[in-house]
């Protein structure tokens, strides 16, 4: 690796100078995403200023069989954005304006490096909000965002960001360039706005994001409800819903992680309860202040042993800083975690619960978790020790049974994380050969050549096949025909 | 009643022939779209539903279910499917997704694309492949589902779906004010952008009608707020609305039109009846105008328009497509159905 060979000469023509990083001291801050357990260093860097780059850049590449990978805030779980080895890692930070707010029209016009909290920010004098808010918000992107089909803790009531976007800009492999959508509701044609979450880079490049702005809520408030058991506090969510209501926020934490919390923060939560349960109701004054009775109602009856009403704003603030704050509560007690990302149908999460504490003691690994109960998206966080010898690798095993108890379930491996190359293997699970064929279709319809993000998101069909791990829906193996191989 | 073994088998047989076949659920929509070709494929057979758990929020059943049959089964557990597809006659489940259109409500909870959280398909290779799940959120893969909604059948036979569902709101009230037309956009505007409990907000000349979801003390302090009067038979309007039953849609002459436009676009400058629906976003236009007339106005307004319903040709139906998008979904249709089986010309004639 030289910072003399043509790609990195090529790319100095297209781009500013302070735009190609290709000095290993350099390159090593983009060696890994989020998921630190996975690191490579790419070929060379670019972080152009405007489309047109981007664009240059991209045809260059095609022109040249050169991989693509690229990357936002460099917050994904998944590593969706670690690099090739002999490819271009593109960063779209740069492209970070806010290209304008239409408060007529509520919706905000953004490049694809706008950080995820800016859009509220600018929205706000509008009266104006962007919905979802995943965790990282304070530093991911909106393009990112798209990329995995960001969540967050408002999604059960508000969407995930597919819901949420109205239009796209987007570059090819080849670097043409495609708009879908707009600023109505639905453009012409089929809808590849929607193909395009959670694509994880595989299908294009990013270059414009139109999200739809919701107006602020006139009031919102939060309750805290403490359970003697993990059970009771798995089936109060299931009484929630079935009372009718679809609160703006329904989190669960287990008491692994109330005390992680309390000793990281003091924010003053039951430190008996086995379990507790955050439900936000909000929207409409008059609605809000019906809501907050029934759900009350309705979590006293399904056992909680107390239920508290954060009384104002600095109040509501602290029950939601726990929560927030739970990972890297839980990064204070242990060296290492790993978080998952399963989702289950809700009325399974007692069941799976409990059979992710007798994989925890079968493992010896423990477990903590904290998660979007009303979603049925559960985020276990596995406690381990990087520097004793084989024991993130039974962290991966734990994990793997953990992912295959969610799919026997009917749930999914992934509900905002994305496979990136963490999962892999998990797809194998869930898909048979012939559907991930199809995705391989589907990939191949955006970019022939297979430039953008190889390798990541959908497993080869020989990986599934040399893997011997037939897939399991409803209980029952998929594909028996992989046991002749 | 599961058929799936004999639609495979009659895939199959067009795949080996290279016959294309015409999908058929309950032919309510046949008047949508562009070109009808291929043998008949009659999917309302395959119909039934197959899991419904109301406290999960989702339901899986079989594409030919007819619609009505669904909507009771929900309705029986105080559930609905929040986007209000529209009938249009014996509608099947399978249609509503697969014409992706969707009622009054969309504005405020979304269209039948944000509902679909999964589907099984038969491709034009002949398989049966399941994408997507019964869970809420599920990034595993690219999302296959929601690509069929509003596909037009042209890249396969849904045979299942698993939407996601809401319970109906503790009441409704219908307000009727009466607005002036150039007034009506910025009204509508105005109180988009407030956090009220909207669910369909309409303009028909001389007429504002606005739909509040809620508790009802939620209902009526919104309605104290927004003023207007209060219509007895207020459901009834939004079901002509959705069912195109109103005078506006069956009387006069002309082409039906929808526009679909960013909401506070202004009117368009053409000759003709409007209604506007969805806040401004969804204005239906009874004209005698050409579709390239047509066509360039919606773009002029970031927008894109669809001839609906015409006694005409149907040549020129959907936007055209700027040349790499129309690329893009030749692409996509050899992905998924190689030989071109599936309603070959619906969409767009040259596919």
């Amino acid at each position: 690796m030289t910072t003399n060979c043509a790609l990195v000469r090529a790319l100095r023509r297209l781009l500013p100078r302070d735009a190609v990083l290709a000095e290993p001291e350099e390159l090593k801050p983009y060696e890994c995403d989020g998921l630190s357990a996975y690191r490579r260093l790419p070929q060379v860097v670019v972080l152009p200023y405007t489309a047109e780059q981007v664009q240059a850049v991209l045809a260059w590449c095609y022109a040249h069989d050169v991989p693509v990978v690229a990357r936002g805030a460099g917050t994904g779980l998944s590593g969706g954005s670690l690099p090739q080895e002999n490819g271009v890692l593109l960063c779209l930070g740069r492209l970070n304006r806010i290209l304008a707010i239409d408060p007529a029209n509520r919706t905000a016009c953004l490049q694809p490096g706008v950080c995820n909290l800016a859009i509220s920010q600018a929205a706000r004098p509008y009266g104006l909000y962007y919905a979802p808010d995943p965790s990282s918000q304070i530093a991911c992107t909106i393009g990112g965002n798209v990329a995995e089909n960001a969540g967050g803790i408002h999604c059960l009531k508000y969407g995930l960001t597919v819901n949420n976007v109205l239009g796209l800009v987007f570059l090819t492999a080849a670097g043409e360039e495609i708009r879908v959508g707009g600023s109505g509701l639905d453009g012409p044609g089929l809808d590849i706005l929607a193909m395009l979450h959670g694509s994880e880079g595989l299908l294009g490049i990013l270059t414009e994001v139109t999200v739809r702005l919701l107006p602020l809520p006139e009031a919102a408030r939060v309750l805290m409800a403490a359970f003697d058991s993990v059970t009771q506090a798995a089936e109060a969510v299931g009484a929630v819903i079935r009372a009718g209501l679809i609160p703006a926020g329904l989190e669960m934490m287990d008491k692994v992680t109330i005390k992680g919390v309390e000793d990281f923060l003091q924010v003053h939560y039951p430190q008996e309860a086995e379990a507790i349960l955050l439900c936000e109701v909000d929207g409409f004054a008059a609605q809000v202040e019906e809501e907050l009775a029934l759900a009350r109602e309705v979590l006293v009856a399904s056992g909680a042993c107390e239920v508290w009403v954060a009384s104002d704003e600095t109040e509501r603030q602290r029950f939601w800083a726990g929560r927030k704050a739970a990972f890297p509560a839980i990064g204070r007690i242990t060296p290492d975690y790993y978080c998952m990302d399963g989702t289950i149908p809700r009325g399974r999460l007692a069941e799976v619960l409990a059979g992710i504490a007798q994989l925890s003691q079968k493992y010896g690994l423990r477990v903590a978790n904290v998660f979007h109960a009303g979603d049925g998206n559960l985020h276990p966080l596995i406690m381990y020790d990087a520097a004793v010898p084989g024991e993130l690798e039974r962290v991966e095993r734990l994990g793997d049974e953990i992912l295959a108890l969610c799919v026997q379930v009917g749930g999914a491996i992934t509900g905002e994380h994305g496979v990136g190359v963490e999962k892999l293997n998990g797809m194998c699970y869930q898909f048979t050969l012939k559907e991930l064929a199809q995705f391989h279709a589907v990939k191949r319809a955006f970019d022939p050549k297979g430039l953008l993000n190889p390798g990541k998101a959908i497993p080869t069909l020989a990986r599934c096949i040399e893997l011997g791990r037939a897939h399991v829906r409803g209980g029952q193996l998929g594909h028996p025909e992989l046991e002749r191989f | 009643m599961d058929r799936t073994d004999e639609l495979v088998e009659k895939v199959n047989a067009a795949i080996a022939d290279r016959k294309p076949l015409r999908l058929i659920g309950g032919g309510s929509k046949d008047f949508y779209g562009c070109l009808l070709q291929g043998e008949p494929l009659y999917l309302s057979g395959h119909r039934g539903i197959i899991d419904y758990a109301p406290e999960e929020l989702v339901v899986t059943v079989r594409a030919g279910t007819p619609l009505a049959e669904l909507e009771q089964a929900l309705a029986s557990q105080g559930q609905m499917l929040p986007f209000e597809p529209p009938h249009f006659g014996p509608a099947t489940v399978g249609g509503a997704v697969a014409s992706g259109l969707s009622g009054p409500r969309r504005p405020f909870v979304g269209a039948v694309r944000d509902f679909v959280l999964g589907t099984k398909l038969l491709t034009g290779r002949g398989e049966v492949l399941s994408f997507g799940g019964r869970v809420m959120k599920n990034v595993a893969g690219f999302d296959v589902s929601r690509l069929m909604a509003g596909s037009l059948g042209t890249l396969g036979v849904i045979l299942e779906v698993s939407l996601k569902v809401l319970p109906k709101p503790e009441r409704e009230w219908t307000l009727c004010q009466e607005v002036e037309a150039d007034k009506a956009l910025e009204l509508m505007s105005a109180w988009m952008g407030q956090s009220l409990p909207l669910s369909a907000l309409a303009y028909e000349e001389p007429y504002m009608y606005l739909r509040l979801s809620g508790t009802e003390r939620a209902v009526a302090d919104a309605a104290r707020r927004i003023g207007g009067e209060r219509l007895a038979e207020g459901e009834d309007f939004w079901q002509e609305l959705r069912e195109q039953r109103r005078p506006f849609f069956t009387e006069g002459e002309g082409d039906l039109w929808r526009l679909a436009v960013p909401p506070a676009a202004p009117w368009p400058d053409i000759a003709g009846r409007f209604l506007l629906d969805w806040g401004g976003a969804q204005r239906w236009v009874h004209t005698l105008e050409a579709p390239t007339r047509l066509f360039q106005l919606a773009a002029e307004l970031n927008g894109h328009a669809t001839l609906f319903r015409t006694k005409g040709a149907r040549y020129e139906v959907f936007q055209p497509l700027p040349e790499n998008l129309a690329k893009l979904h030749k692409a996509l249709k050899e992905a998924f159905d190689p030989y071109r089986i599936f309603n070959p010309g619906r969409m767009y004639p040259e596919w």
